[in-house]
């Protein structure tokens, strides 16, 4: 099939940026769509010009390393898969569809689809960890866990951290990815040692990078491609009040 | 004290200031609501005005409302500096634009839809709120007690005026229907028991609330 493809392109950091069209006509419906980007690379290639850059790394939807918003909708349209497990039979012949990177000032654009999410790895290192002594593994069944919570805390723990809930969100709030992150320890009891500082120092971290709040129209829940319940944002909010209210030093 | 106000100065903190003031002032809309139903009863609103001048009279309904006015402020406050950090964390907009909507309309135009409420407030405090507090302004009824009741009939009788009134109240309760349950999802309360009740609830209030609240324009005009 053919496809018209208006894409970012960004040279570096500072530069300003447009848009670009290309023509792609040999378009194969079983392609993935960053196969696509390969292909529109290489026409790219040959042409003497410089090809699209753009995230990507395991193509089966677990890295999180992909990105783009296309057509408006980080990921794609498709609900509950990222870029890589989007395929070119989702779209019409002839159709033009538009390429961006993700928009959010905490996910500056490093070159043309690419962004820097690093602001997602200083939140992770601000207190989405345990602290344990390392060794062999302990035996699984010492501390018993309630099943309910160990499937709760396993739905938060699938979140990729690839930031389309940033994306997707019109405040640009990164309360989904925080959520989770606080949400699978939480519900845990390995994470309750450092439960209290975990929240806080997590949100803190959120708000300095200059991620918006949370207004609940649930947009991210919705393209999260590991579909994250948006009850983890509400485990935020709750981790975050009793932490606030109890921890006597800060 | 420091941490307190770092706590309302955080993402999470300000949505919590949000909520409090929010469901206080639902609350506020439920009395209010109540009291001015009493305009529908067919005794040429001598119940009404006796209700309407002991909420203007009483000490205590006078003091809670000045909380009501304090909070209406924070909410307003607090609702800018929200939408300008939200505003500040997104600066390019996407161009690409989707036929499917992954959210509700009003759920992203909670600023618009109070700014509307806002005007609508300047307008109803100017024409009714001030009357009712300095009551040389009123006649009196057969009762002797303030007549707010005429007050209210005539206003209403104009039908430019009455339209006002049910236009704004159909954006209040586009507010209500996102703000009501919002307000419990910031504050932490989500769970598979609770949410569903609060949820329908929340569509009950916003539908029945401001739909009793465009009753009374509409009863009036039809009065005439």
């Amino acid at each position: 099939m053919k496809l018209t493809l208006k894409i970012w392109r960004q040279k570096n950091k500072s530069d300003k940026g447009g848009f670009e069209t290309y023509q792609l006509n040999n378009v194969d419906t079983h392609a993935s769509f960053l196969e696509m980007m390969d292909v529109l690379n290489e026409q790219l290639i040959e042409e003497n010009k410089i090809p699209v850059a753009f995230d990507h790394d395991c193509r089966e939807g677990i890295c999180g390393a992909c990105s783009m918003v296309i057509n408006g909708r980080p990921h794609g349209p498709l609900k509950g898969t990222t870029t890589c497990q989007l395929h070119m039979r989702h779209f019409n012949d002839g159709e033009t569809v538009t390429i961006e990177p993700f928009r959010a000032n905490a996910f500056p654009v490093l070159k043309d689809l690419v962004v820097d999410r690093t602001s997602f790895e200083r939140i992770q290192q601000a207190g989405g960890y345990i602290s344990i002594g390392t060794g062999s593994a302990p035996e699984a069944n010492n501390i018993p866990v309630n099943k309910v919570d160990a499937d709760k805390a396993f739905d938060a723990a699938q979140c990729i951290g690839c930031g389309a809930c940033v994306a997707a969100c019109k405040n640009g709030s990164a309360m989904l990815f925080v959520g989770a992150k606080v949400s699978q320890y939480a519900l845990l009891p390995q994470g309750h040692p450092e439960r209290m500082e975990r929240v806080l120092n997590m949100v803190a971290q959120m708000d300095e990078e200059g991620f918006g709040g949370c207004t609940n129209t649930g947009a991210c829940e919705a393209e999260c491609p590991k579909e994250i319940s948006v009850a983890n944002i509400m485990r935020l909010n709750r981790e975050y009040i009793s932490a606030k209210l109890s921890v006597e030093r800060e | 004290m420091n941490w307190f106000l770092n706590f309302l100065n955080s993402t999470v903190g300000r949505k919590i200031v949000m909520s409090l003031t929010g469901l206080f002032l639902i609350s506020f809309l439920l009395v209010h609501c109540s009291v001015n139903s009493l305009m529908f009863l067919n005794d040429d609103g001598l119940f009404f005005n006796e209700a309407a001048h002991f909420m203007a009279s009483n000490i205590l309904i006078r003091t809670i409302e000045i909380f009501l006015f304090l909070f209406l402020i924070i909410h307003i406050l607090q609702s800018v500096a929200i939408t300008r950090q939200n505003m500040k964390a997104r600066t390019i907009s996407y161009s690409g634009t989707s036929s499917t909507s992954t959210s509700k309309w009003y759920s992203r135009s909670m600023g618009i839809l109070g700014s509307l409420i806002l005007v609508f407030l300047v307008i109803h405090l100017k024409d009714f709120f001030i009357p009712s507090r300095f009551f040389d302004q009123l006649g009196f009824d057969s009762n002797g007690t303030p007549d707010m009741y005429s007050e209210v009939k005539e206003a209403f009788q104009n039908p430019a005026y009455a339209m006002i009134y049910v236009f704004s109240m159909i954006v209040l309760a586009y507010h209500l229907l996102h703000g009501f349950q919002s307000a419990f999802r910031s504050l932490g309360i989500y769970h598979k028991k609770y949410t569903p009740v609060i949820e329908f609830l929340g569509i009950a209030f916003s539908i029945i609330i401001p739909a009793v609240f465009a009753a009374m324009p509409i009863f009036f005009l039809l009065k005439k």
